[in-house]
């Protein structure tokens, strides 16, 4: 184990994985001097501006090169710097890199990563702080990864680069910074589709990924200091996602929050607890709850900013609502 | 004209100029065949036919190796066939069938041969054109010699990625050439009505890419303009760019009877259609009707066949349509 931050373990894989495969290479705006926000800081000198480079201010050529480019046997690790971006590739990712392999019928396939940073981030208000990663899940063919800690970062990156077909890639802004232990073993994987269980808790659970697990824990610990124990699961990935172990934990708690970022409306919350609601409805002590943003843009001041998080104390009065009938029932 | 086409080119190769006549023979062959298939309604979906503008997918791919790239768009029967892919897999998948290139899943938009380095029509619009740069990038990273060719028609280059995709090619000095297939339509609106400037190679121009015009009509033209640019391509120039001018004489689609055009100019593209062209060269040069008559005869008869054949083999499973979606959250395991 080492102890670094999620920047620099999303800096280790790649540079990782580009020595074990000759055909992996990242292409992006600026990536030559580091990446907008240092992920590439210092890749260049090892492996040279052909394979750490640079690229004009064209979203849709980055990600439409890389859909050629894979299909021609290389591995292109997709930097579009703020998700927000990267709806001016819309189509070379959801048309062209989603769909080659299916509609050509298995003839081909497109190995490539597009990272694209998400989040609110220091007032960066509406086009540089979205969480899109709910589109994503949407669209088949795509996988979805949501890293929350420095070691998933390290191990989904990983396992990002070395699947067969496009992975979204989607690490959270505000965790650039975060420290922790990651595992030095070049070939630690996480696979995709595989839940982390943060603490385990029998009253209700929570179900959350990206940054929000973080708050959702902190919740969580305040909530046992009052004798509410929350089971805290880590999604990962969104597509795929671990159905079983939200089910395996609902099935024990009796109760589900799912606690997103993004705007509540159609978010991926909304499909973990209707996936919830028509697979155990029998075992549910209450309704299912979200929490995620209103359905507005995100805003530049503080206080308005401020105002579409998904708190700790959200968090906390949502979960002692839904366990209000808990002594009565136990 | 024959003849003056026929003093242009001495040393007069009948037989290469026999091949190509063939080739777009099978080629008008194989559209008018789909379009009888869509009439019958056994051909779906939509065909963007490009009879009479045979003479760029043959001059062009004349010049491309079994290990360079083709990529096309939603009217890329003709580049398809003349980059070497089966006439019958082709018929097959415009009939949804087994043993169609794609299985069946991508039709006539979709059309692409993986096998003979054909990466895709496209049903966007200018989307190969970034996605040919990327694939030009890709073989300059692995250090190999082929080249990448993009076919688009005019009405790509008022998308954004005509613009990203050659500024590409240019920056990174990639191995490309590009090919404006200019029928003059954007659909069913005259490009010319919605394109600013002075048009395909003119832009490519102004991004320091040497772009050449050549009528689109002439194959023996074409063919050379094309030479001329992959052999510049291939020794390491850089991208190139070609504007082929030439008529769509079918509508757009096969159900667009094409109203939106005077029936005199109609009339008149058909007195330059390419394939009558070459057959006054071909016998000009002493080739006789008959010989003539029997590749017509024969590019037919293959697509006749080819059609028979693909309508007496069965859809595929609707099995099929879980398969090649993905492999981690494949759906036949993640169910819904």
């Amino acid at each position: 184990m080492s102890r670094i931050t999620y920047l620099e373990a999303g800096r280790l894989a790649l540079a990782e994985e580009m020595r074990r495969d000759p055909t992996v290479w990242a292409v992006g705006e600026d990536l030559g001097r580091g990446g907008v926000f240092g992920q590439y800081r210092g890749l260049v000198d090892e492996f040279g501006p052909d394979r750490i480079s640079d690229a004009p201010i064209s979203e849709a050529c980055i990600m439409g090169a890389a859909v050629g480019a894979a299909m021609m046997g290389t591995r292109p690790v997709v930097e579009m710097r703020f998700a927000d971006f990267a709806l001016c590739a819309i189509d070379e990712l959801v048309n062209q890199a989603a769909k080659a392999r299916y509609m050509f019928g298995g003839q081909t396939r497109v190995p490539l990563v597009v990272r694209e940073p998400l989040g609110m981030w220091r007032s960066s208000a509406a086009q540089h702080s979205q969480s899109l990663e709910a589109w994503y899940a949407h669209i088949p063919g795509l996988i979805v990864a949501c890293p929350s800690t420095p070691a998933d970062n390290k191990g989904l990156l990983k396992a990002a680069i070395r699947c067969d077909d496009p992975v979204v890639y989607m690490e959270h802004k505000s965790l650039w910074g975060l420290e922790g232990d990651v595992p030095e073993d070049p070939d630690y994987v996480i696979p995709f589709g595989k839940a982390r269980i943060v603490r385990e808790g029998r009253d209700a659970t929570i179900v959350s990924w990206s940054n929000q697990v973080h708050i959702a824990a902190a919740a969580a610990d305040k909530l046992a200091a009052e004798g509410i124990e929350c089971e805290v699961i880590d999604l990962r990935t969104l597509w795929p996602w671990d159905k079983a172990a939200v089910l395996a934990s609902v099935e024990k708690t009796g109760r589900l929050l799912v606690a997103h970022e993004s705007v509540s409306v159609a978010g991926f919350g909304a499909e973990v607890a209707a996936t919830v609601a028509e697979t155990l409805h029998r075992a549910l002590k209450g309704p299912v709850r979200r929490l995620g943003a209103p359905r507005i843009p995100v805003s530049y001041a503080p206080p308005l900013e401020d105002r579409v998080r998904v708190t700790e104390s959200r968090i906390v009065s949502t979960i002692k609502e839904m366990t209000a009938d808990r002594s009565a029932a136990a | 004209m024959a003849t003056e086409a026929v003093r242009r080119i001495s040393n007069l190769d009948v037989e290469r100029l026999r091949a190509h006549h063939r080739m777009m023979l099978r080629i008008r062959a194989f559209e008018e065949q789909a379009l009888k298939g869509l009439e019958d309604k056994v051909v779906l979906g939509a065909i963007h036919p490009s009879i009479g503008q045979e003479a760029v997918a043959t001059g062009v791919c004349a010049n491309l190796g079994r290990g360079d790239i083709l990529l096309s768009t939603h009217r890329g029967h003709g580049h398809t066939l003349a980059k070497g892919a089966d006439s019958l897999a082709m018929m097959r998948e415009l009939l949804g069938r087994e043993g169609g290139n794609c299985g069946g899943k991508g039709g006539s938009m979709h059309i692409a041969d993986f096998s003979v380095g054909m990466l895709g029509a496209n049903g966007v619009v200018s989307a190969n054109i970034v996605i040919a740069a990327g694939a030009a990038h890709a073989i300059k990273l692995k250090g190999e010699n082929h080249i990448v060719c993009c076919i688009f028609g005019d009405g790509a280059i008022n998308r954004g990625p005509f613009l990203e995709g050659l500024n590409w090619a240019a920056v990174f000095k990639l191995p490309v050439l590009f090919v404006c297939e200019d029928n003059g339509f954007a659909a069913t609106t005259r490009t010319s009505t919605m394109t600013a400037g002075d048009g395909p190679s003119a832009r490519a121009r102004s991004l320091g890419i040497p772009a050449v015009e050549v009528d689109g009509n002439d194959v023996l033209a074409v063919e050379a303009a094309a030479a001329e640019l992959t052999s510049a391509i291939r020794s390491g120039g850089g991208p190139r760019f070609l504007q082929a001018r030439t008529y769509r004489l079918t509508g757009h689609t096969g159900a667009d009877p094409a109203a939106y055009r005077p029936k005199a100019e109609v009339e008149a593209k058909w007195k330059e259609d390419p394939i009558a062209r070459l057959a006054d060269i071909l016998r000009a040069s002493g080739l006789p009707d008959a010989e003539i008559d029997a590749d017509v005869d024969a590019a037919r008869r293959e697509m006749l066949d080819a059609y028979k054949t693909a309508f007496d083999t069965p859809f595929p499973s609707s099995d099929q349509a879980f398969v090649d979606v993905q492999d981690v959250g494949d759906p036949r395991v993640e169910a819904y």
